[in-house]
């Protein structure tokens, strides 16, 4: 089990590519763009799950492969675009730190996966330990798209390919329950109900989706 | 005590003795210089054969078996003793040719010059070689001190402007660290070997604190006047302030006296029973200062100054090399450590002949167009050909293109560091894959700033009267040019052989041998699984010109036309502009506007302010755009502020009374001689 | 024997890519034209244009200086040169000891400072101000292409262009995280390189955002035509650099006679037009950016090269 295996080249290069995604998901400042790199980040996200279930042949994955690709490669990006295209906004995504910093972060994000999936994973094969390492570094980058991006559609972009991240750990590891895998796509699904809603309504209050404009109504004082 | 390496059996070798001949031979111009200002001409032909002799003796030291004599002068108890071994004569090699270029173009020079110039620099010249073939440690700070105070009084020599006056002052401040630092080091390696003979030195390495010590003291002194990061405030000051041909000395040989001092204490005598980390600092500091160099180059608007920043660049590369090579060889990787020390002799050598050149060319602008901005040159290539050849050749050499001489060293280098991957745990190989990056940065930027030169200097209109009247250099200032812009291609196309010359020096550094990897035309590193053949590519490069030539002779004969420049549609300038537009043609911060904007700021916070007046007022809108180096502010500024409050504190032991003074002197008489009392016991 | 066919097969691959280079600008140009709707020129229309140029005579700007006259000579040497380095069709060509990846960039650095020098050579705004941007983006394209060595030399053990795709085409190594990243990166440095979208336009001549063509603005008759040449020919090179590192599949060695040369042809023609094929879809798609936002482009080629090299740090020291 290690390189040179067509089954685990395949899951391993789908992995990287999700990695990359995020990456572009990191560098990208235009909303379309953004939700595109999401969309073929949540499509690479279902061939690893169905390739898994049948390299595993659990057939469990196939179903939850089936269910990333309806909801995260369509149906989730054609939501967020319709609601861009509603909300008329198709200019750059405003970032609170800069694309260099954020990308050098995003580095030391992954390098940081790496030191610390290795010694976790350390009994399984070299591939196990890279693929822990990658899912990791999908989920951190996804929580630093949410820093990075002061807009709201770009922080409920980092949330969902956050949760990539996670699903991406989970179809990796051998028999997992289904019913875990379920509960997390419901999760997902009920989030992205809530992120909608919270949007248009932040949009209709404040005519923005800065969410610095939310600041001024918390509770507590400042 | 004496320092005798155990080599040679002859207590007095001819060579050594034709050294010290040398030597006294340069001190004697040095001083009739000083009593006879007329004497330049003569002075400046005693230089250059000097450093005709030191390249005869170099070579001969390369070929031969080392040899050692003790000089019936020195402190009590401590004779000094000079060593001619391998490392020594291929620095005494780069010392030889830049001198004799800058000799030679001294002597172009030789009607106008100053008479401390004319006093200072066979001085200068001979502290040099000195600390170069020291036996021991005395030698050694004897001729690095004499090296450094020379070439103050040179730094100096335009003591009338105030800029020149500071520089100098800061040029003495750091010579007197470098000078403090070296002596507590060698002080230190001393007091644990029992003697201060190289060989005593190397026979006693240092370990635990005290190498850290050594290494943190050699660092700074060697480091900051080789123009290291942090230390390197002073080099684009100083450098640019001596006269032209003592920069190119300066510049070429001076900051190679210290990367020897580095490579003489840190790699040959502190042996090679270093830890890991050994080479860290210097791998660290030497990329820091690469890509800070280079980057400064690119931005600077002043030729001398460029080249000084670009020395800063070349110094970093050569110290990372160095570094590597104390990595590779603390790791048993014993080739790849070779192959480091290599590139780092090898970049020395190519660096020392084109920054020598490239600064003469400097001083030939300065002599033919009346300036050294960036913004008053321009379009010199039509009044001045030749130098514009000869600088050409040597800014494409220092913008590391092949098939010249920057090249070679540079590609050694990057092959060890894609090498280094070998080596140990994930934060070293991370560091090297960094390391890879920043000297790629390095050179890229170099270019970018070698092409920014000789564009703005040479090519384009002239940007000013004088610079359109400008006039070619003398023939003798020429003949200077021509040769290091020819050392500059011989050196370009045969990195093997001279990497076989250099095998003894880096046997001598790392205890390794290099031959198998430098073939006659071939560079051939980790067992040939990759080459670079400098002479093929020379000539398929010409054969591809000629056939282009040839081609383009036969299918499109027609001959060029003269016509106004066509610039997208711009009017021809009003008659009272000859030159054309100077507001067409890109200027200095333009030029420099990409890279200041995409590293600037972050690295030299680099600030654009835009001033606009108010509507209606008839003032011009203002782009003001500058940066300022980090060690400025970082470093000297709160050195500075320490110096003053130092100062006040001085001052008032100014109002003590005479009791307390005397008891004050007392005390430390007391002090003194306890020391010695505890020191005796 | 087989030195004879190293040397023949260099030669063969140098008359392929001399001819092929103008012809592929041609044929990318035309693609992009059908994609979006137009009919488009023909694929040969570069070659016309080139005898074109040819035949008129020079206008050399009256503030310029031998400079505009030799450099195209030596920016298209410098790239027929780099061209000769990097396999097409077959491995173990004659220059494949020295092909070396380090040199093959300096051969196009040597070009590129060519070009700069020719574009400041009269004095005029747009040749500086294209210089300046091409030099400055090098500074970042260059050490991503360092990286790239790097991932390759961890793999292959040199960074010996033949080398690597012989070892890559021996499928071993299988897929990584790592060879995607860097393969990430090397495109990136590519469409800098040549000046591509989105970092440059090849195909405008708007003053506010041009790199390439600012600088061969003041270019004219024969000169202009080889400056054409040394473009397309590195943008052949570039596109054979990427199909024989990352696509190193169906090369033949040179040793394999006639027969194994045919194939090896066949797959590098299907592989460059493939390529060309992506380039023109992605060229199509995809708005130039801003002149300010390349280096955040470039940037983030060389962080990926990092990362990939961090990756193979890792999974190196496990197996």
């Amino acid at each position: 089990m290690g390189f040179g295996h067509i089954p685990f080249d395949v899951s391993h290069a789908l992995a990287g590519g999700m990695l990359l995604m995020s990456f572009v998901l990191l560098y990208q400042r235009r909303v379309p763009g953004l939700i595109a790199a999401l969309a073929t980040q949540g499509g690479l996200l279902g061939l690893a799950a169905l390739w898994q279930g049948w390299a595993q042949g659990a057939a469990g994955l196939y179903l939850t492969g089936l269910i990333a690709l309806v909801a995260k490669a369509v149906l989730i990006p054609w939501a967020l675009s319709t609601l861009v295209r509603r909300l008329g906004m198709h200019g750059s995504v405003q970032t609170a730190l800069g694309i260099g910093p954020s990308m050098i972060a995003g580095v030391g994000l992954a390098a940081l996966a790496l030191v610390v999936a290795l010694p976790v994973a350390a009994g399984g094969s070299a591939l196990a330990q890279e693929d822990l390492a990658v899912a990791l570094s999908v989920v951190l980058l996804g929580m630093l798209v949410m820093i990075a991006r002061r807009n709201a559609i770009g922080q409920v972009v980092g949330l969902m390919s956050m949760e990539n991240g996670l699903i991406l750990a989970a179809v990796g590891v051998q028999g997992l329950p289904l019913l875990i895998e379920l509960s997390t796509a419901a999760l997902l699904l009920v989030l992205a109900l809530v992120a909608g809603v919270f949007l248009t309504g932040i949009r209709e209050r404040f005519d923005s989706l800065d969410v610095a404009f939310l600041e001024d109504h918390r509770g507590e004082r400042r | 005590m004496g320092a005798i390496l155990g080599v040679n059996e002859d207590s007095h070798p001819p060579v050594l003795i034709l050294f010290t001949c040398l030597l006294a031979g340069l001190v004697v111009a040095g001083l009739a210089g000083a009593l006879w200002p007329k004497a330049g001409r003569g002075v400046a032909c005693v230089c250059l054969l000097a450093a005709l002799g030191f390249v005869a003796i170099a070579l001969f030291g390369l070929l031969r078996a080392p040899s050692a004599m003790v000089l019936p002068i020195g402190p009590p108890g401590q004779a000094l003793s000079l060593v001619l071994d391998p490392l020594a004569a291929w620095f005494l090699l780069i010392l030889g040719l830049s001198a004799a270029a800058a000799s030679l173009y001294a002597l172009a020079d030789a009607a106008h010059a100053a008479p401390r110039v004319v006093a200072g620099f066979p001085l200068f010249v001979a502290g040099m070689a000195l600390s170069l073939l020291a036996g021991d440690g005395v030698t050694l700070l004897l001729g690095f001190e004499a090296m450094s105070l020379a070439s103050w009084v040179l730094v100096g020599y335009g003591h009338a402007d105030a800029a020149n006056r500071q520089a100098a002052r800061l040029y003495l401040c750091f010579a007197l660290l470098s000078g403090l630092c070296l002596a507590a080091a060698l002080a230190l390696w001393a007091a644990s070997a029992g003697g201060i003979g190289l060989d005593v030195l190397r026979a006693a390495p240092p370990d635990g604190w005290r190498a850290a010590v050594i290494l943190a003291l050699v660092l700074a002194g060697a480091g900051s006047k080789a123009g290291l990061v942090p230390l390197h405030g002073w080099l684009p000051l100083a450098h640019p302030a001596a006269p032209g041909h003592v920069s190119a000395l300066m510049s070429s040989a001076m900051v190679k006296v210290a990367i020897y001092v580095m490579a003489r204490l840190l790699l040959d005598c502190a042996g090679p029973a270093q830890p890991l980390w050994w080479g860290v600092p210097l791998l660290a500091l030497g990329a820091a200062s690469a890509v800070l160099g280079a980057l400064r180059a690119a931005l600077e608007e002043d030729t001398k100054v460029i080249l000084a920043c670009s020395t800063i660049e070349n110094v970093g590369l050569i110290v990372a090399a160095l570094g590597l090579a104390a990595i590779f060889r603390a790791a048993d990787l014993g080739a790849l450590a070779a192959l480091a020390t290599g590139a780092a002799l090898l970049h020395a050598l190519a660096h020392s002949v084109f920054k020598a050149g490239l600064f003469l060319a400097a001083a030939a602008v300065l002599t033919g167009a009346g300036s050294r901005r960036l913004d008053s040159l321009g379009g010199l290539i039509h009044a001045m050909p030749a130098t514009a050849a000869c600088a050409g050749v040597l800014a494409a050499a220092a913008a590391a293109l092949p098939p010249l001489s920057g090249f070679a060293g540079e590609w050694l280098l990057v092959q060890s560091l894609l090498a280094g991957w070998r080596i140990g745990p994930l934060p070293m190989q991370v560091g090297l894959a960094a390391a890879v990056a920043l000297v790629g940065l390095a050179a890229a930027l170099a270019a970018a700033a070698m092409v920014r030169l000789y564009g703005l200097v040479f090519l384009g209109r002239p940007r000013g009267p004088r610079s359109a009247a400008a006039r070619e250099a003398p023939p003798l200032a020429r003949a200077a040019l021509i040769g290091c812009a020819g050392l500059t291609v011989l050196i370009g196309l045969a990195p093997g052989p001279l990497l076989r010359l250099a095998e003894e020096a880096v046997r001598t550094a790392v205890r390794q041998n290099i031959a198998d990897q430098a073939q006659l035309f071939l560079l051939a590193p980790g067992g040939g699984a990759t080459a670079y053949a400098a002479p093929l590519l020379a000539l398929l490069l010409a054969a591809g010109i000629a056939a282009l030539y040839l081609g383009m002779r036969r299918y499109s004969p027609a001959e060029p036309v003269l016509g106004p420049a066509w610039g997208c549609g711009f009017l021809p300038a009003p008659p009272e502009l000859p030159f054309g537009d100077p507001l067409a043609q890109p200027s200095a911060a333009g030029f420099g506007q990409p890279l200041r904007r995409m590293l600037g700021s972050s690295v030299l916070g680099a600030r654009e302010v835009v001033t606009m007046p108010e509507p209606g007022d008839p003032a011009p809108a203002r782009l003001e755009a500058g940066f300022a180096d980090p060690v400025f502010a970082g470093l000297l500024a709160p050195l500075a502020a320490l110096r003053d409050w130092l100062a006040d504190r001085a001052e008032r032991l100014r109002d003590m009374s005479l009791r307390r003074c005397l008891s004050l002197s007392f005390g430390t008489l007391v002090a003194l001689l306890a020391l010695l009392a505890w020191l005796e016991t | 024997m087989a030195a004879f066919a190293a040397l023949l097969t260099q030669i063969l691959h140098l008359a392929l890519l001399l001819v092929l280079a103008p012809l592929l600008v041609g044929v990318v140009r035309w693609l992009k034209a059908r994609l979006l709707g137009r009919r488009g020129a023909s694929p040969l229309q570069p070659w016309r244009d080139m005898r074109k140029l040819l035949l008129k005579r020079p206008i050399i700007a009256e503030s310029a200086s031998v400079v505009t006259l030799a450099a195209p000579y030596v920016a298209v040497a410098a790239t027929v040169v780099a061209a000769l380095l990097v396999p097409s069709f077959t491995r173990g060509m004659a220059l494949a000891p020295v092909a070396d990846l380090l040199v093959l960039a300096g051969c196009l650095a040597l070009a590129r400072g060519a070009l700069a020098l020719a574009g400041m050579d009269a004095g005029t705004p747009f040749g500086g101000l294209g210089a300046a941007r091409e030099m400055a983006f090098a500074a970042l394209a260059e050490p991503a292409l360092l990286l790239v060595a790097l991932c390759c030399a961890i793999l292959a053990g040199s960074s010996n262009i033949d080398a690597i795709a012989a070892v890559f085409a021996e499928g071993a190594l299988g897929i990584r995280v790592s060879l995607a990243l860097a393969l990430a990166a090397l495109v990136a440095v590519a469409l800098a390189e040549n000046a591509r979208i989105p970092v440059d336009n090849p195909a405008t001549h708007l003053e506010l955002t041009m790199v390439h063509e600012a600088m061969i603005l003041e270019a004219s008759g024969r000169h202009l035509a080889l400056w054409e040449y040394q473009a397309a020919l590195a943008l052949t090179l570039w596109l054979s650099l990427l199909a024989a590192i990352f696509v190193p599949f169906g090369m033949a060695p040179a040793a394999s006679g006639p027969i194994g040369w045919l194939v090896g042809l066949a797959a590098y023609a299907a592989k460059i037009g493939a390529l060309a094929l992506l380039l023109a879809v992605f060229e199509s798609a995809i708005a130039k950016m801003r002149v300010f936002r390349v280096p955040e482009f470039l940037g983030a080629a060389l962080l990926l090269g990092l990362l990939g090299a961090l990756f193979l740090f890792v999974s190196t020291g496990l197996l």
